[in-house]
């Protein structure tokens, strides 16, 4: 099972033809503590790249992006309750959705645990 | 990160700053600092719980100097100042001849002078208008060599007892010029929190001691920018430029408490006749409070609409109060909709997320008054 990461900061780990998404570890230090997560509608199309979730901090909001593209077939209720899960587990418990890859193939554009290592940074 | 960004002005705590891990923002023109490592959340509730260091020097420190500064000021502000005690402070607002707000500000009666405390990003055309409008009547004089930093949170006045034994007693709004383990300070029992605190105005070149001495103390930690924010929108203050701009009024603002009751009788400030006019009439439009169901905020420039969808105004700072455990949002509405409990609407994303026209502060404000 890969994990793949996107320049938005955003992981996407795929199991068969189902990925899970979420924000990465540096971009959960990076939003500060989140307050609030609005997530997609189970059934919902995204597009690879298009708005598909919300983060807020105390400070601000910030659009997630889908990774690639698909249809959302759940969204973690856990977020619902305790937001915080994005800081404390921002790969593991505190992932924001799942959907059903329409393309696969967009996987490939996505950079690997390393590259993305070195794109975080690179920014710094 | 180690340098300012270019251009930007650093205060004399920035070197601890940075030593503290502060992540540096711009704000105002300075490189600040919008949180430490303990982040946004445990700060803010840190300073509701026990005391939070502040760095405010970014603030603008103005002494005005002449035979009567008083009467001299109130030609361009609306609070009694003439009527305020030596060693007594006042919150007070620069106004244009529309009424409108130019800056907010503290101003003390320190004595043989008068200290004013104005904001960052407004200082310099605070001074310019000073001096443009009292010249002949009083002398303007930016304190560039000053810091000002804020203690504030119910342990405050425990830990500044330690070393100023006398700040134990002062009332809130009340102004002592003291030493600091030897070091020289002047201290209002005043914030921007809505908890009993101080602000601590010394020479730049004894700030970093004086943070160090706090924070060496067990109930002090350094806070950013970022809890300074959610603290004072909870205890429902206004940030200028925000919720209070030069097309906004006083009346508008809800800030008629700032009206003292001489001068909204006698005038003599600019504005005078469209404020009075408010006063006696109401204005078109109001500052509330906005309470939402669930834990999504509605943040500045948030659309405000009736329960029919027709936008009645705006939001002008939103977030989520981590005291009040909830989203805290204030802003302005048509007065036809500024009475408490009224449903309202905030358009945000696009979607309408119910909310009530709100008393504030959302949480008690817990000031000194001895």
């Amino acid at each position: 099972m890969t994990i793949k990461y996107t320049k938005d900061h955003e992981w996407v780990r795929v199991e068969g033809d189902v990925a899970t998404v979420g924000v990465s570890d540096h971009a959960q230090h990076q939003l500060g503590d989140v307050v609030f997560v609005e997530l997609p509608d189970v059934g919902r199309q995204l597009q690879q790249g298009k708005e598909a979730a919300v983060v807020e901090s105390v400070k601000a909001a910030s659009d997630v992006y889908a990774p690639v593209s698909g249809e959302v077939i759940e969204a973690n209720a856990d977020l619902e309750n305790d937001p915080s899960l994005v800081n404390t587990g921002a790969e593991t418990t505190g992932w924001f959705f799942k959907l059903r890859l329409s393309n696969p193939a967009e996987l490939d554009a996505l950079m690997d645990e390393a590259a993305y290592k070195a794109f975080v940074e690179g920014q710094a | 990160m180690t340098e300012a960004a270019e251009n930007l002005k650093t205060t004399p705590l920035h070197a601890l700053h940075l030593e503290l891990k502060g992540r540096m923002v711009p704000f105002a023109g300075y490189d600040m600092p919008v949180q430490y490592p303990l982040g946004i959340l445990k700060e803010h509730q840190h300073t509701r719980d026990k005391a939070g260091l502040f760095d405010v020097s970014h603030m603008g420190q103005v002494r005005l100097t002449g035979d009567d500064p008083a009467a001299a000021l109130e030609a361009l502000v609306p609070g009694d100042i003439k009527g305020l005690a030596r060693g007594r402070m006042r919150y007070t607002l620069f106004l244009n001849e529309q009424g409108g707000i130019l800056d907010d500000l503290m101003v003390t009666n320190a004595g043989d002078h008068l200290f004013l405390v104005v904001n960052a990003a407004c200082k310099e055309q605070d001074v310019a208008h000073l001096r443009d409008r009292l010249k002949g009547k009083a002398e303007v004089e930016l304190l560039d060599d000053l810091a000002l930093m804020a203690l504030q949170g119910p342990a405050a006045a425990g830990v500044l007892e330690r070393f100023v034994p006398e700040a134990a007693t002062m009332k809130f709004m009340s102004y002592l010029p003291a030493t600091f383990n030897g070091i020289p300070v002047v201290i209002t029992r005043s914030g921007y929190t809505g908890e009993d605190g101080y602000e601590i105005s010394c020479d730049k070149s004894d700030a970093e001691t004086i943070a160090r001495a706090l924070l060496a103390e067990d109930e002090v930690e350094a806070i950013g920018l970022g809890a300074r924010d959610s603290l004072r929108l909870e205890a429902g203050l206004c940030l200028y430029g925000h919720d209070i701009d030069t097309t906004t009024t006083p009346v508008e603002a809800a800030l008629e408490w700032a009206l003292s009751k001489r001068r909204r009788e006698e005038g003599g400030f600019p504005g005078y006749d469209i404020i009075k006019d408010q006063l006696a009439n109401g204005a078109p439009r109001r500052r509330v409070g906005f309470r939402t169901e669930g834990r999504q905020p509605a943040r500045e420039h948030t659309e405000v609409c009736d329960m029919n969808g027709n936008k009645i105004g705006e939001v002008t700072s939103g977030g989520f109060g981590p005291t009040f455990n909830a989203p805290v949002a204030m802003g302005y509405v048509d007065r036809a909709h500024a009475a408490l409990d009224t449903p309202v609407q905030l358009m945000v994303r696009g979607k309408p997320l119910a909310a009530k026209v709100a008393a504030m502060p959302f949480v008690p404000q817990r000031y000194y008054r001895g």
